[in-house]
């Protein structure tokens, strides 16, 4: 691929090559009796070979499909975009300071509206330049960690992301925000819940459901929303920071083993699952909604555990599940397995003995529930009671994912089956509940 | 007063918005429709204006942000989902409306692109839940013919409708998104427009061939014109939303009214030795002078802690009071300014005082304190002090420009054809990829296919009809702007009924039906052919049709059989009426024994006032005929 002609491939990319063009120049294009003339624009990944785009006066981009008897021709070179941003507000050096750590999944940007290249904006002065808000929260430090799309994380990069958030926490930080993309923000958050231990600041994740470039985009208000938790927060925990209706109005603040994304494009998209949501902001009041919380502290001594096993794996039962997916596991060298069965934590009687195998073999296997909300019981039915027998191990309520990172966790702690067993089964960073009430008023709704 | 439009430098471009007859909206499944009553679904937002790389940023657009507005919507389930809200990217383009679009086109000789790239122009007022409006040019460069002159066309594009708004309360705007993401065409054509008249009539051929590819929404709402408008000395002023046809040539000749005024009061300001420097943005707070104000306004205002406060404008007693267009003078343009930028409900100038309980003596002080001179005006303003700063702000920015002449502003079009400040003009159109709508190439395969089954042409068409059936120029031209035009000739081929009569029915008679109220629209085609045929075969006649459609439009899909036998319109018997015309003769026997011929006028309303509708006037009228010479001869 061309960097200077993104997208391009093929034929259109063998002809504007030729021409020595690049997007932002001025092109020129005749064929048929008529005149096509612009800006030449980068292509669609999803686009053919067989078409030009170009930005024609009005603004409107249009496809130019090439033909071998069109002339085309290179008129200018296109103005390199100057930026001046307004001036940044005024700093306060009186404010709590937050560090942002970006992981991908921008939060900020702008609009190259010649080419329509969208850049991120990620230096603490273009934050405060696009959300001029934030600098009457907190003074802020950024740090470019990564920055992939979230389904391209792993592990370790858990691991480089807690380092990180313990060293700004040592230097000094009184709240670090981390910028995630949504779709795997669950599971970063479960695990910086396991790695970052006896915490004294609050450590927040923040996402956007709609891209940062729209006037629409909850970006801004979700990013807002977390400084104002990082800075001010009374407790000291990971949380999830997202919109917690459609509207922009309420940020909910979601405990880190406990979220989940729940939809895939809603700004609402994240609720806690099988507890009471967390904390609120709204009207830039943080209001605690949980019975107790670990509270923030002045001194800097957290823990850091940041190792994960990876030989980890989260199956799905479904029916007539193949138990060789489970022997296949264990052949691999797996060193644990969470099963997300169903109801109450049922898989069928054929797995039985893969799963025996399994346990014989060291490998530690806990029972989840794919209902999602709700706890496992396995002493209800036989097919329950007998899994229990063999050496599964009831996670009760849970969160499969959740599940899954801690079981990377403890096995990245310890190489001894039983302390594993116990360090797994421990309530450690709320991941457990142990009553489950019915919400008094369902958590979507809203006054407006 | 005559005025000479081609001397003045008059150019008009036009943009026509009609939406698009589909069975879903451009970008998802729900139904192109809106809703009544109270909304099931509200939620809130605001839209922050996004930063360019270039660094521009819409001034009115980033000042609506920092003052906190917001914005409401309101849905139903119904003709809304999560792509209006902008909860869920949009679904792939909706191929009828692209079909439709490229009819149109072709009709209108433009050129197809090859692909069509969906494009997001931002529009942060709130019409639009993303902060922009999806559109993409379809089809460049047509033209079309107005009276022999040939009409270019910039471009012809698609694109969705936006929410209506429905209300403003302090900082919240209150939006309806089921029109959001309806499919709109958009035809513009070059600025070479030169006379209101002239704009009028490119306006009606552009409708006609959107009408003609028979898929287009009718009524009103359903249209919407964007004028582009200026003259020489002037500036060009972007007319949004004019909803009628009738009204393009009176708006074009206010604006032009309205420039011309304004020309002239810069020439007074500069002969009065003033200058923009001189407009000074010093804002006084004056709420003492009306502490005790007869004043309601303001009275009002102070009670509730509000401030009063006044600017000086040198130089222009006199001008504010200046009536540009009937109703409108240049303190309404700075009232409209202060409205948008302050948020305040209105200002008062010293051109208008004493007046509305505002005392001479509170007057004199005002001037006073202001060290206003007679030759100067003051404006006051009443809201709280920040507003007040920022709308008399905006009336001196206002000032400075009319020292100038005419300012470029979009300004939206009042149903009286006058025009009101709506926004600023926006910079270079702000437009990027609709990234989450893959680009769709435009086969000459498909060009082909559809250029095949193309509609006829209005012009054709008309000719045609006059040709083939015998109608008169303005039953086929009325036919052309109906939306009977297919009709009548399936009903002149199936039946035998007199095309010029089925023409005039469906076009004089129906409009004169739909003005009295009666729901022309609720009969379907195949009862309307019923009808003619009940007609043509002497069923019924001629004159019992508006009854007949009036029951119709009240016994939805009911037989037009049943309308005649329930309004006791069927025809009499041939001898049946025979024996009616026999013994209306016999009882006036003297009377035609004396007048002979004369008597027929008098006989045959007698005859006629009694069996109306049931019997056929032109029989009727041989048979006396008949009848009255046996006996005088
Ligand atoms: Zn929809």
């Amino acid at each position: 691929m061309n960097e200077k002609l993104p997208g391009y491939k093929g034929e259109a990319l063998r002809i504007l090559e030729s021409l020595g063009a690049e997007t932002g120049d001025f092109i020129y294009i005749e064929k048929e009796g008529k005149v096509y003339e612009g800006t030449l624009m980068p292509r669609s990944e999803l686009g053919d070979d067989k078409h030009i785009v170009i930005k024609i006066k009005s603004g409107y981009n249009i496809g130019v499909r090439i033909t071998s008897d069109m002339k085309i021709e290179k008129k200018g070179s296109g103005a390199k975009p100057s930026f001046t941003p307004p001036p940044p507000p005024k700093q306060r050096p009186d404010l709590p300071r937050v560090t942002i750590i970006s992981t991908g999944g921008t939060i900020a940007s702008r609009v190259d509206y010649r080419t329509g290249a969208v850049r991120p904006a990620i230096s603490a002065s273009d934050l405060y330049s696009i959300v001029p808000e934030l600098s009457d929260i907190a003074l802020i430090d950024t740090e470019i960690l990564f920055s992939a799309f979230s389904e391209d994380l792993t592990p370790k990069h858990w691991t480089k992301i807690a380092e990180r958030v313990a060293e700004h926490i040592k230097r000094g930080a009184h709240g670090v925000v981390i910028t995630h993309g949504t779709d795997t923000m669950g599971y970063t958050a479960a695990a910086l819940s396991f790695a970052l231990q006896n915490l004294p600041v609050p450590v927040v994740l923040v996402g956007a459901q709609r891209s940062e470039d729209r006037p629409s985009s909850d970006a801004a208000e979700n990013l807002i929303g977390a400084v104002q938790c990082a800075a001010n927060a009374p407790f000291a925990e990971v949380v999830v920071a997202m919109h917690q209706t459609i509207s922009d109005e309420a940020i909910a603040i979601h405990r880190g083993t406990k979220v989940r994304k729940l939809h895939t494009s809603r700004r609402d998209a994240f609720k806690t699952v099988n507890a009471e949501l967390f904390a609120r902001i709204l009207d830039k009041k943080i209001i605690i909604l949980a019975d107790d919380f670990n509270p923030r502290r002045n001194d800097r001594n957290l823990i850091l555990k940041p190792r994960f096993e990876e030989k980890v794996a989260l199956i799905k039962f479904y029916p007539g599940m193949n138990p060789k997916i489970i022997d296949w596991h264990v052949e691999e060298g797996y060193r644990g397995i969470i099963l997300e069965g169903t109801g109450l934590g049922h898989v069928r009687r054929k797995c039985f003995s893969s799963i025996r195998k399994a346990i014989e073999n060291g490998v530690i296997v806990a029972m989840t529930s794919q209902c999602i909300w709700g706890r496992v019981n396995m002493n209800v039915y036989a097919n329950g009671r007998d899994l229990l027998s063999i050496g599964v191990i009831p996670l009760g309520d849970m969160l499969a994912e959740t599940a899954m990172v801690k079981l990377m966790w403890v096995l990245g702690q310890t190489e001894n089956l039983e302390e594993a067993r116990d360090l797994l089964t421990k309530n450690i960073a709320h991941e457990f509940s142990s009553r489950t009430v019915e919400p008094v008023k369902p958590p979507e709704t809203i006054s407006v | 007063m005559k005025i000479d439009y081609e001397k003045l430098g008059l150019k008009v471009g036009l943009e026509c918005h009609q939406q698009l007859d589909t069975k879903e909206k451009l970008f998802c499944s729900c139904k192109p429709e809106l809703f009544k009553g109270e909304p099931k679904i509200t939620f809130l937002r605001r839209l922050r204006p996004t930063q360019s790389e270039l660094g521009q940023i819409d001034p009115a657009a980033y000042f609506e942000f920092k003052k906190g507005v917001k914005i409401l919507y309101e849905a139903d389930p119904q003709t809304s989902c999560l792509v209006e809200m902008d909860e869920e990217p949009p679904h792939d383009l909706n191929r009828e409306a692209l079909d439709i679009t490229l009819t149109a086109a072709l009709m209108m000789n433009a050129k197809p692109v090859d692909e069509v790239h969906v494009m997001r122009k931002v529009v942060i007022d709130g019409s639009n839940t993303t902060g922009f409006q999806r559109t993409c040019v379809v089809a460049l460069g047509g033209e079309i013919q107005v009276d022999g002159k040939k009409i270019p066309i910039e471009h012809i594009s698609l694109e969705e409708d936006a929410a209506r708004k429905t209300g403003e309360e302090g900082f919240i705007i209150r939006y309806r998104i089921d029109r959001l993401c309806i499919p709109l065409i958009e035809v513009a054509t070059a600025p070479v427009i030169h006379s209101p008249k002239e704009a009028e009539k490119v306006a009606l051929t552009i409708g006609r061939i959107l009408r003609a590819t028979g898929k287009v929404k009718r009524g009103l709402g359903t249209i919407r014109q964007d004028l582009n408008i200026s003259i020489r000395e002037g500036a060009l002023i972007e007319v949004k939303g004019v909803q009628e046809l009738e009204l393009i040539s009176k708006v074009i000749e206010l604006e032009v009214q309205r420039q011309l005024a304004l020309i002239q009061i810069s020439e007074e300001l500069k002969a009065r030795g003033v200058t923009e420097n001189q407009i000074r943005d010093k804002i006084i707070d004056v709420t003492p002078i009306f502490k005790d104000t007869k004043c309601r306004v303001l009275r009002r205002a102070i009670k509730k802690k509000k401030h009063v406060m006044a600017i000086k404008l040198p130089g222009f007693s006199g001008l504010l009071g200046r009536e540009l267009i009937p109703g409108l003078r240049l303190g309404t343009e700075m009232a409209d300014r202060a409205r948008f930028w302050g948020r305040v409900g209105g200002i008062l100038h010293t051109d208008e005082l004493p007046k509305y309980g505002v005392s001479k003596e509170e007057m004199d002080r005002l001037m006073e304190i202001l060290e206003a001179e007679p030759q100067d005006a003051v404006v006051i303003v009443a809201d709280a002090k920040e507003n007040c700063i920022d709308a008399l702000r905006a009336v001196a920015e206002r000032a400075r420009e009319a020292v100038k002449g005419v300012p470029e502003e979009t300004r939206a079009a009042n149903p009286d054809g006058t025009t009101r400040y709506m926004r600023p003009r926006p910079g270079a159109a702000r437009m990027y990829p609709e990234t989450d709508i893959p680009p769709i190439p435009i086969t000459d395969e498909h060009i082909r296919r559809l250029r095949k089954a193309l509609p006829e042409l209005p012009e054709h068409r008309i000719r045609r009809l006059i040709k083939e059936y015998g109608i008169n120029k303005k039953l086929a031209l009325q036919l052309q702007d109906s939306e009977y035009g297919d009709l009548f000739e399936k009903i002149v081929e199936e039946t035998a009924a007199s095309p010029t009569l089925v023409a005039a029915t469906l076009t004089e008679t129906f409009k004169s039906l739909k003005r009295e109220g009666i729901k022309v629209e609720k009969l379907r085609d195949n009862q309307i052919i019923k009808i003619f045929k009940l007609i043509s075969t002497g069923k019924t006649s001629k004159e019992a049709l508006p009854e007949i459609v009036k029951w119709l439009s009240e016994h939805e899909s009911a037989n037009p059989m049943d309308a005649v036998e329930a309004l006791g319109l069927s025809m009499l018997p041939k001898d049946e009426v025979q024996r009616i015309i026999r013994e209306i003769i016999s009882r006036n026997r003297e009377l035609v024994v004396e007048k002979g011929e004369r008597a027929f006028g008098f006989l045959m309303g007698l005859i006629m006032k009694k069996y109306r509708g049931k019997v056929n006037a032109e029989e009727v009228s041989k048979m006396l005929r008949e009848e009255i010479s046996k006996i005088s001869s």
